[in-house]
């Protein structure tokens, strides 16, 4: 990641000050132009990145940062807050009719996603106890319909269709008459593709609105969208008076710049975020964790509570003293690789640590199951001293243990550089500014 | 835009919309100039060379996604250019800047490879929803309005309904497909794809993957494994391994070309969705950074609406007046 940790960066702008008394408004400038940097390899929309930068500025340039002994830590408090506020502060729920059933609405450019997150949000609200009703009023992708059904199917809910014979328009008033009459209390209208100067097809989207006059209106939008982002959200909101936004394919390693962008243009506040193709991959948004993901930080908050879901508590305890004993071995790293591994895909939950999202050295770690049964063979064929004491592991030992585990040389030593990149990895860890570790107690403490 | 008026047939001018811009003005009230200008209005902007025009090119590129890295590299170039050249006049800008683009984006520049031996072969890649399938399928039409057989490899067997939508463009394009199963090893239907190709004597065989987030590794180790079975069976490499692009992507499309091309070393990348306002120069990152070369570009959804790339028209559409 070219812009690796920004926090880090910044710090060291403003540490080569330490001493000198006074931060001059060219310091400040200095830093933001790192933010502007990273703001900017985000995909965050150039005059967005302009305007914001102008206001961090002007907030810097006062008296609580200047007079600060830690002008670095303000900084970045200043630009996360910022950040956070366009980003709309805090999650902003759906919005819900008084009296059912709640029509929402579902549009967005061609191969944004919008078909996978209507089925998502069906199920995340049969869930809650709804009943939801979807609409396939696509008609114009080719079996787009038909993928509306099957996605339907999979997750046991209703899909309400007409072919594509008919109107997208007819098709949404008919769906709405259907649900009354069969009890849905919320009717998801998936709408086809378009792009936003297609006149046309806009114009279409205006008078679907004006039909079943939906409670909510979303904008599906793909995270790793860029610049023209703000010429596609303001768009569709003049259009159509959005109600918010979904992000999606945000399992991916976009920063997702694109949010701030149109947070920026419309006001409007991101719902969800969409992290992978199951279909219970759809999240509440959390403007926090966006903004630090948007400025390479990491998205620490999210890792923490993975982790504090599936690790046990005692053995997190036991393995922290033994890493600070310099005690961790094979045996150690082939328990923590399962524990990890349960806490979703390890190539997400790197890309959420601060620093090392997209760390060429990190990728080697990327595991799966095949892979992870290759390393449980390998550390199986060590000897308890060697498991206990990974130096012993010299080249002749190497070409017994990959013998005896059916796998290559290659594939040991591989192992053995991913368990000392762990060790490194638990170092970069235990490194998190003091601040930080107070949020956990669980899982950082791992690291004390 | 420009690839709007360049491409839309038998359309008129792309719509004015006076009131988007407006809203967007007035949103982003605080910000300085409008950029959205093009390069010729930045360069009117100006009596001689000077510093703040070369900002405002870094502005006018980063707004077409072209991206930090590439478009630093191209203004210190031209910078260092003009003075050597001692050029005073920013009209003299523009050339040399269009030449240099040019040359990224023609440096690794290939047109369409058509296979020594029957079939031609082309592997479609790609992260989800870029436009692989539509590709395939306009790609197929192309073929056979040159009278040449098609067949289409159903290799997306993940995406629900991802057959059917492959088979509608196969019977809108004339061409004739081979699928398995929904759920089916993709890899098995490359490798059956292949097999009829051969026995059928087919011209061009035309794979749709499922699309893929390039970060997933089981993923693009399934991608490898389809490309390595096709491999195997054809007895070569396919003839292109097409990597699609969405033109509304950011930087991260460099992301995607990297990855994908440590897996499956695409030969060349189709850029698609021009139709809209984004301005697809993450390309000429890809170009300068990943080596990819353009191949084809996606204008619109019909069957017609694929075009070969050209480095000249492109050039002229990222440099010319914004959305
Ligand atoms: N405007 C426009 N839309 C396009 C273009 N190419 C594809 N699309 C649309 O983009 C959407 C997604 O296209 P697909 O071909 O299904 O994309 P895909 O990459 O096969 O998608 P997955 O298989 O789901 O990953 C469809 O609505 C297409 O009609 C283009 O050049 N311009
Ligand atoms: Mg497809």
């Amino acid at each position: 990641m070219i812009f690796g940790n920004l926090s880090e960066k910044l710090q060291d702008v403003f540490a080569r000050l330490r001493g000198r008394g006074k931060l001059t408004e060219k310091d400040v400038d200095a830093a933001l132009r790192e933010v502007r940097l990273a703001l900017l390899e985000a995909d965050v929309n150039f005059r967005v990145v302009k305007d914001f930068i102008g206001r961090v500025k002007s907030r810097a340039m006062g008296q609580e940062v200047l007079g600060s002994l830690t002008p670095g830590h303000q900084v970045i408090k200043i630009v996360n807050d910022e950040l956070t506020q366009l980003l709309g502060g805090k999650a902003i729920p759906l919005t819900m009719a008084s009296t059912p059933p709640t029509k929402i609405m579902l549009v967005g450019l061609q191969g944004s996603g919008k078909t996978t997150t209507a089925a998502k949000l069906a199920a995340m609200l049969g869930k809650r106890g709804r009943r939801p009703l979807l609409v396939a009023a696509d008609v114009y992708r080719p079996a787009a319909i038909k993928q509306l059904q099957v996605l339907g199917e999979t997750v046991g809910i209703p899909v309400f269709n007409m072919g594509q014979g008919q109107s997208p328009v007819n098709i949404c008033k008919a769906a709405v008459e259907h649900g009354r009459s069969h009890n849905n209390d919320v009717i998801i209208f998936d709408t086809a593709g378009r792009l936003h100067v297609d006149d046309e097809l806009m114009e279409e989207l205006g008078e679907i609105k004006e039909a079943v006059e939906p409670h909510e209106i979303l904008l599906v939008v793909d995270a790793m969208t860029g610049q023209d982002a703000v010429n596609v959200a303001a768009s569709f909101d003049e259009r159509l008076d959005l109600g918010g936004v979904v992000l999606t394919k945000l399992d991916g390693d976009a920063r997702g710049g694109a949010a701030l962008s149109i947070a920026a243009v419309t006001g409007k506040p991101i719902k969800f975020a969409a992290m992978g193709e199951k279909l219970t991959d759809l999240e509440v948004f959390h403007p926090d964790r966006m903004a630090s993901r948007i400025l390479g930080m990491g998205d620490v908050l999210s890792l923490i509570e993975k982790a504090e879901e599936v690790m046990d508590q005692e053995k997190v305890k036991a393995l922290g003293q033994k890493l600070a004993a310099a005690q961790f071995t094979f045996e150690d790293f082939l328990e923590q690789l399962n524990q990890v591994r349960q806490m979703g895909p390890l190539d997400q939950i790197i890309g959420m640590i601060p620093g090392l999202a997209g760390a060429k050295q990190l990728q080697g770690l990327q595991v799966d199951e095949s892979q992870l049964r290759k390393v449980e063979a390998i550390i199986n064929s060590m000897t308890p001293q060697e498991r206990r004491n990974p130096s012993l592991l010299n080249g002749s030992r190497r070409k017994r243990i990959a013998r005896g585990s059916g796998t290559t040389v290659q594939d040991v030593n591989r192992l053995v550089k991913q368990f000392n990149q762990t060790r490194e990895l638990m170092k970069k860890l235990g490194t998190f500014d003091k601040g930080k570790r107070r949020m956990s107690k669980g899982f950082l403490s791992f690291f004390q | 835009m420009a690839w709007r008026n360049l491409f839309r047939r038998g359309e008129g001018k792309a719509p004015d919309e006076p009131g988007i811009l407006d809203r967007l003005k007035a949103g982003l009230q605080k910000t300085r100039t409008m950029l959205t200008d093009g390069l010729d209005n930045v360069l009117r902007g100006h009596r001689q060379i000077e510093e703040s025009l070369f900002e405002e090119l870094e502005e006018l590129l980063i707004q077409a996604d072209v991206g930090m890295k590439t478009t630093l590299e191209l203004v210190d170039w031209l910078r260092e250019e003009c003075r050597q050249q001692k050029m005073t006049d920013p009209q003299g800008v523009k050339p040399l800047l269009a030449q240099r683009m040019k040359e990224i984006l023609g440096s690794c520049s290939a047109p369409l490879a058509e296979g020594p031996d029957q079939p031609t072969v082309y592997l479609v890649v790609g992260v989800n929803g870029t436009g692989k399938t539509t590709t395939v399928g306009k790609l197929a039409a192309r073929c056979q309005r040159r009278g040449q057989k098609v067949l289409l490899g159903a290799a997306d067997t993940f995406r629900a309904a991802a057959i059917e939508q492959l088979e509608t463009w196969a019977a809108r394009s004339g061409a004739e497909i081979v699928k398995h199963q929904a759920g089916a090893d993709p890899a098995a239907v490359a490798h059956d794809a292949a097999q009829a190709a051969k026995a059928r004597g087919v011209h061009t065989l035309i794979i749709d993957t499922a699309g893929r987030l390039h970060t997933k590794s089981n993923l693009m180790a399934e991608l490898e494994k389809i490309e390595k079975v096709l491999a195997r069976s054809l007895g070569r490499r396919p003839d292109e391994v097409l990597l699609v692009v969405d033109a509304t992507t950011g930087q991260n499309a460099i992301s995607q070309a990297k990855m994908f091309k440590g897996a499956v070393e695409p030969t060349g990348v189709v850029l698609t969705k021009l139709d809209g306002t984004a301005k697809g120069g993450i390309v000429l990152a890809i170009a300068a950074e990943v080596g990819l070369p353009v191949k084809l570009i996606g204008v619109g959804e019909g069957i017609d609406d694929l075009r070969d790339f050209h480095p000249e028209l492109f050039v002229e559409a990222i440099l010319a007046e914004g959305s």
